[in-house]
């Protein structure tokens, strides 16, 4: 096959382009250029896509022999993730701007480039397996590197994407193994540190990033009851579940923690009340997809499991999907889920869609009733 | 099989050039060394100077070797901006035009910036041509805050010249200094620095068949500049250092050269790609060659390829083994839109399109016809490709 291997400058994307070529396929590297003002030089984990993972991903491909080429997606990334990150926490959501990146710009706008150039596939080092079934169908199962497993944030890809996906190191049993691969192969990069932070936000504050975006303007902390318990620079700062940072002079009556329950950037308002208010036991989106083939008799309640964040825990659960929308009513309940979060559905090891959560359903009783007023106008947290 | 057509990028070193850098590397001696093999060393390097002022028509004593185009850019712009501010703190503006290469624009940013310089950009038509009666204009109005005006002899993507005459005398009537950037011109035109009435002019050696790293900027007897490195007080006390007698002398053997050769190597490209032209324009409607109307490099064709973008075209040729490029030299490998094509008022699509082809020494009709050969197969698979990164198909 052809194959087109995305090279990030980091150690996952370099070794799964080295397997590709140690299969037979005639690889080519590309390195996409995500923003048009990069900066020079990593600063150990923060951000990536610098001049310098440039540099370290054509020098992978130098050691592999392939060629290689960076393209510029920095428009597209710019209009499709960066623009949709700042407008959902504008919107009081919680996006996930990897997911974003799977979605728009890796397998879209890189692999419809790459077909039209005469490829057959796209090659990255993401951590998750591509596994067929009795019938032939494609499907999405978690890497065995569970500690690194990615399929959370590749849970939009669609049958037609699997088609034209290759995840090589997906079988690996774990990150170090990839670092040893690595440097017994000669890559620079066997020993470079992982990212963790949102790539075009290398300072790693997303609420000081987000600020100088949309601006502060002064709003009220208030508790469940509506009363005012303090002030914030800006309701779009803040996330449901987040317990720091929300300066409030005085403790609450039970002299336990408070947490960030709704936001409501419409009246600039952050709610806060205890841990067990967080609780939610049913999540519901309206845009969904099916990765790989969709289950049959989805429109009854069947058994899965759900995630909610890129390196959250699966709980069990029962899922519901009408012409509309995705129901996923939890066994138990999880605390602190933001609408604009995606809630990746599993069966086993195989993920089975995706959706990107709209509302939710409290767990507690009397947060139902004593947010009822709240909840009006707070993201239709219900 | 691989056809090169990217001698705007660089060109292949010339072999007599390479047998004469190899062999003044073996000569020992620092040519600021007083005993004889340093005098000997000394001798090529001022045997190199006035082979170079021959070749630009300047005195020997205004050829000032630098390591390149770049900081020959950056020796004129910085230098004449920090003389000419010191002379009159009024003359702060430095006008030049949007279409220039980064190692002109990036160092009148830098000094905006950092120093308190405006920059000023000189409006262009749509074929790139500077608005002389805009800054005939400017000139009456401000030239008494002007410091330096720089403008590129030919550009480096679209090939266009620039009216330098014109510009120059212009500037005379108010005593401004012009620099050019002559990178992209040198050894396709004939330069006289003596009658360009320019301040300084850069150029570079590996765009003439010489050696990567040694250029010269060439500054008049009557211009003062303030030097960007200081030390042993070398080259008019203009770039100090160990001066590269070797590279020097490489350089103006392939100046020497590249020069005797100019008028038929002139015509012969010329033909060549005119030829290039015509074909592209009868095998595809989606080429539109750039600056068509204006006059341009005779080895420059510079094409905007409508609905594809310019890095499809590049890879889609280099898997067929033809080496073009999207224009300028890219910054850490990116092609972006072209910022001269922007400046010129395209949108932000044609500039993702353009394809530059340059030709040379090597440069034959057999590398014509493959272009020619493989380029449907590449429009076509860009046109399928679409923009990706606008989104535009």
């Amino acid at each position: 096959m052809k194959v087109l291997a995305a090279m990030s400058g980091g150690v996952d994307s370099a070794v799964a382009a080295a397997r590709a070529v140690e299969q037979g396929h005639e690889v080519v590297g590309v390195h996409l250029a995500l923003s048009r003002m990069p900066g020079t030089l990593r600063t150990g984990s923060r951000g990536c896509c610098t001049i310098e993972d440039s540099m370290d991903a054509q020098r992978a491909a130098n050691l592999l022999c392939i060629p290689f080429y960076v393209w510029d997606f920095s428009e597209r990334f710019k209009l499709d993730v960066v623009d949709d990150f700042i407008s959902e926490y504008e919107s009081g959501r919680t996006p996930n701007p990897c997911m974003r990146c799977n979605e728009r710009i890796k397998f879209a706008a890189l692999l419809e480039k790459g077909l039209a150039l005469g490829f057959d596939a796209i090659c990255t080092g993401h951590y998750a397996s591509i596994l067929t079934d009795d019938e032939g169908n494609l499907e999405l199962h978690r890497s065995l590197a569970v500690a690194k497993d990615q399929s959370y944030v590749l849970g939009v890809l669609t049958s037609e994407q699997l088609k034209h996906a290759m995840f090589p190191i997906g079988a690996s049993a774990s990150k170090d193994d990839i670092r040893a691969e690595a440097a017994a192969r000669g890559l620079s990069v066997a020993a470079k540190p992982d990212s963790y932070d949102i790539c075009f936000i290398p300072e790693g504050d997303t609420q000081d990033w987000l600020a100088d975006r949309l601006g502060s303007t002064k709003g009220e902390i208030v508790d469940m009851e509506g009363n005012v318990l303090g002030q914030h620079q800006g309701a779009h700062g803040f996330t449901v579940g987040q317990r720091k940072g929300l300066s409030i002079g005085k403790p609450a009556v039970d002299g336990k923690p408070r947490y960030v329950l709704a936001v409501d950037v419409k009246s600039n308002k952050v709610v806060v009340g205890p841990a067990r208010a967080l609780a939610v036991k049913e999540l519901v989106g309206s845009k969904f997809t099916w990765c790989g083939k969709a289950k049959a008799d989805a429109d009854e309640f069947f058994e899965a499991l759900v995630q909610v964040r890129a390196h959250g825990e699966q709980v069990p659960c029962r899922v519901q999907v009408t012409s509309d929308q995705m129901i996923i009513k939890l066994d138990e309940p999880i605390l602190g889920v933001a609408p604009g979060q995606t809630a990746v559905i599993y069966l086993g090891s195989r993920v089975l869609a995706q959706t990107t959560i709209d509302s939710t359903v409290s767990a507690v009783d009397d947060f139902s009733t004593a947010s009822a007023s709240i909840s009006q106008s707070v993201n239709g947290a219900v | 099989m691989t056809v090169y057509l990217d001698y705007a990028a660089t060109t292949p070193i010339r072999p007599e050039v390479l047998d004469c850098y190899v062999e003044n590397l073996k000569a020992l001696g620092n040519p600021s060394s007083v005993h004889s093999a340093g005098q000997k060393v000394r001798r090529a390097l001022e045997e190199a100077r006035e082979q170079i002022a021959k070749t630009v028509q300047c005195d020997r004593n205004e050829v000032i070797f630098t390591s390149g185009g770049t900081e020959s850019n950056n020796l004129a712009i910085k230098g004449l901006f920090w003389e000419q501010r010191a002379l009159d703190d009024k003359r702060c503006i430095i006008l030049s035009a949007g279409t220039e290469h980064h190692a002109t624009i990036d160092p009148i940013e830098w000094l905006e910036k950092h120093e308190g310089a405006e920059a000023v950009w000189i409006p262009v038509d749509e074929e790139g041509v500077i608005d002389f009666s805009w800054l005939e204009n400017f000139l009456v109005e401000k030239h008494q805050e002007v410091a330096l005006i720089s403008l590129m002899w030919a550009n480096n993507e679209t090939g266009l010249i620039t009216d330098i005459p014109r510009l120059t005398q212009l500037a005379q009537k108010y005593s401004i200094p012009v620099h050019s950037d002559a990178v992209a011109a040198f050894g396709h035109t004939e330069l006289s620095f003596k009658s360009s009435g320019l301040s300084a002019m850069s150029i570079s050696a590996h765009k003439i068949g010489g050696p990567v790293g040694i250029g010269a900027l060439i500054v008049s007897r009557a211009t003062k500049l303030v030097s960007l490195v200081h030390g042993g007080g070398q080259e008019r006390g203009l770039r100090s250092g160990t001066m590269n007698a070797p590279a020097a002398k490489a350089f103006a053997l392939a100046a020497k050269n590249t020069i005797e050769e100019l008028n038929a190597e002139t015509q012969r490209l010329q033909a060549l790609r005119d030829q290039l032209v015509e074909k592209v324009e009868s095998i595809t409607s989606v080429a539109q060659l750039t600056s068509k109307h204006s006059p341009r490099m005779p080895h420059n064709a510079h094409f905007i390829f409508q609905g594809c973008s310019g890095d499809s075209i590049l890879f889609l040729l280099d898997q067929q083994g033809i080496q073009v490029s999207t224009g300028s030299a890219c910054q850490a490998g990116v092609n972006g839109p072209s910022h001269v094509l922007v400046a010129m008022g395209r949108s932000v699509s044609e500039a993702y399109g353009c394809i530059r082809v340059t030709l040379g020494t090597d440069s034959c009709e057999d590398d014509i016809q493959a272009f020619i050969a493989a380029l449907p197969k590449a429009i076509e698979g860009a046109l399928k490709a679409g923009i990706a990164n606008t989104g535009a198909n």
